[in-house]
């Protein structure tokens, strides 16, 4: 027995029928091409969200100074300067869920070199902070911890600054002055992008936090830092960082039950893990919706292939009349259930490629079309194929001879 | 029949019946049929509509088993095989030629020859050469091409015809082959079969036009789920109930 045999007679069989054939096919196209669509949409929003959050550094605690409460009126977070560069040296060396502890002392400073300016926002801060955003150097080297001993006047720039002050001239080794003060490039950033929030990342100038604090942002209250970026050593250990965090600082800050915390501590990683999941959510939701098409598209199938049979009961009956057993007339037709729904399936990928990259041409979302998500579509459409197919298939196959050739 | 002792049984039936449930109404369709064809034989079974020749028919062919009785064809016993098996016999010893042609449309008459030989599983080369030859015997050689559904009535016959002989059946069984067909096709139907007679094929035919079994040598009659006559100038069977 040929192998090959129940194939060709189902392709003539959907030749015959050409019409026919497409329409039924048109459920299992549709459905998934809107399979691949939703996903490709979907997987594009989770991995822009990853990149974002691969663009802000992994296992990211904040701290961010407390708020003040003067006359009953209390203003926000960050509003007093309460943490000091000594919390942020106590929490790196205390701390054993925490990996690296940057501070931040962050003010606009308006910049000039040569006879270009602009005006950007400077940090000052360690040379922790790269390593815990994960942020690399273009060109240059990176601050040292003796730069920031010896409060040196020394900086490194993002991508944007550098691009405002001296076009497309290398700056390592130029001079800039941020507020007056003769400042030496060290280091230019690499680019990093928009961030979440849609602010420009490349636009910032990093300086020792001494240097900060004494030069350029000092304020009324000397060696007092910003919020402050921790990382903690693995994303276990998030929470271990978090309450060790806690109970340092309040030791450190002499914090009992009845007073009010003078800090805040944040899990950055927590929130935009929830914000990755519920893109994750989405995405399985649009896949689930166009799943369901395609089981319509499958069910349309099982309907002509029932038509098909009782149409073509007088065929059944002279194939099995001249010999042909029930596994010949079972193939015979489930073949053509599989032959529909895989050539459905074909078309429907190419509908949905292309669908995909249409939706980021016209409306500029980010999509993904993953090789999983075709393969499951061709699994799933043959899948679909045997499962409807195979109900017509065996009642085609289970015929009587003599009824089937006395059907009119 | 002129072969003697050494005369080969194709068919052999003993105390055949068929019992069908109409709803409420139990059929006895046959009621106790023997029967023996021997090889090269012409029968004709003859009878009025409901005397169960259709019946009995069915179950030479293979299509429908016997409520009780014994049947062998070509010498094996059917009586017990499973459907798989009959289909088997059915491809391998049986060839038929019914009233409504029953080829597959938008097929060609060599693709319909070729069916049986398909499911038998021989290769395409041989099968096509034995298509061909087939539909040579019938005449119909050169519309090897032509899709069913573009050919008359009595060449549409023709290939079912070649379509039953293409596996070089043991038995070829006929119902009703010329009764979609006027007079004049009905003799070329006849003249076919009286020549495939000649060259030793074994066939039996049901008919219910008397000038149309008049072209076989052996004319068996139905009545009432019994055979009441069994007549042929060469025929040595004893009458039923002998």
């Amino acid at each position: 027995m040929d192998i090959l045999l129940p194939v060709k007679i189902a392709a003539r069989a959907l030749r015959v029928n050409l019409m026919r054939s497409f329409l039924t096919m048109l459920g299992i196209m549709i459905g998934i091409g809107a399979v691949i669509v939703m996903v490709a949409v979907g997987s594009g929003a989770t991995k822009q969200i990853a990149d974002q959050i691969a663009t802000m550094g992994s296992n990211l605690i904040l701290i961010l100074p407390g708020s003040t409460t003067s006359g009953g009126i209390r203003a926000g977070g960050g509003s007093a300067p309460t943490l000091t560069f000594e919390d942020v040296k106590a929490i790196q060396s205390e701390c054993p869920a925490v990996a690296l502890a940057a501070p931040e002392l962050r003010g606009t400073a308006q910049m000039v070199a040569g006879n270009m300016n602009w005006s950007s926002l400077v940090t000052g801060t360690t040379p922790a902070l790269l390593s815990i955003r994960d942020w690399r150097l273009a060109a240059g080297r990176e601050m040292t911890s003796s730069d920031v001993d010896t409060a040196q006047k020394v900086c490194i720039m993002g991508k944007t600054v550098a691009e405002n002050l001296f076009g497309d001239d290398d700056p390592i080794g130029k001079q800039v002055r941020i507020k007056g003060v003769p400042f030496l490039i060290i280091g230019l950033l690499e680019r990093k992008g928009r961030s979440a929030q849609g602010t420009d990342q490349d636009d910032v100038v990093y300086v020792p936090i001494t240097t900060a604090q004494r030069k350029i942002l000092g304020n009324a209250f000397p060696g007092m830092v910003g919020p402050v970026l921790v990382q903690a050593a693995s994303q276990e250990q998030l929470a271990q960082a978090e309450s060790e965090i806690t109970s340092l600082l309040d030791q450190r800050h002499h914090m009992s039950a009845t007073k009010e915390r003078d800090y805040t501590v944040r899990n950055l990683s927590e929130i935009l893990a929830v914000s990755q999941q519920s893109a994750k959510t989405m995405s399985l939701l649009l896949g689930a919706v166009a799943s369901i098409s395609l089981i319509v598209g499958g069910i349309g199938i099982m309907n002509i292939m029932l038509v098909s049979v009782t149409e073509r009961t007088r065929e059944i009956g002279i194939r099995m009349a001249i010999g042909a057993k029930e596994r010949d007339i079972l193939l015979q037709f489930l073949a053509e259930a599989v032959l529909l729904t895989m050539l459905g399936g074909f078309i429907g990928i190419t509908l949905g490629v292309g669908g995909a990259f249409a939706i980021s041409g016209f409306f500029g979302w980010p999509t993904l079309i993953s090789g999983e998500a075709i393969l499951l579509a061709v699994a799933f459409s043959s899948g679909i194929g045997i499962f409807f197919g195979f109900y017509p298939a065996r009642k085609a196959a289970g015929l009587n001879p003599i009824d089937a050739l006395r059907y009119e | 029949m002129k072969m003697g002792s050494a005369m080969k049984e194709v068919v052999r039936i003993e105390g055949i019946t068929k019992v069908y449930q109409m709803g409420e109404e139990t059929v006895h369709a046959l009621r106790g049929v023997s029967l023996t064809v021997n090889q090269g034989e012409f029968v004709a079974i003859m009878g009025s509509s409901g005397s169960g020749k259709s019946t009995c028919m069915h179950i030479l062919g293979c299509l429908d088993r016997p409520s009780s009785g014994r049947y062998a064809l070509d010498g094996v016993s059917v009586e017990n095989m499973s459907k798989n098996e009959l289909a088997e016999i059915r491809n391998k010893k049986l060839g038929f030629v019914f009233q409504g042609f029953n080829l597959l449309s938008r097929t060609t008459a060599a693709e319909n020859v070729e069916l049986p030989l398909v499911y038998g599983g021989m290769n395409a080369a041989t099968r096509r050469a034995r298509a061909l030859e087939a539909l040579h015997m019938v005449g119909l050689a050169e519309r090897a091409g032509h899709l069913s559904n573009q050919l008359s009535g009595g060449q549409q016959q023709r290939v079912a015809i070649a379509r039953a002989l293409a596996g070089d059946p043991a038995l070829i069984l006929a119902d009703e082959p010329t009764g979609n067909l006027d007079s004049r096709m009905s003799e070329e139907i006849m003249d076919i079969f009286k020549r495939l007679n000649e060259q030793g094929k074994t066939i039996i035919m049901v008919t219910h036009e008397p000038d149309i079994a008049a072209h076989a040598g052996r004319r068996v009659t139905f009545k009432d789920g019994v055979i009441i006559d069994d007549t042929g100038p060469a025929q040595t069977a004893a009458k039923p109930g002998a």
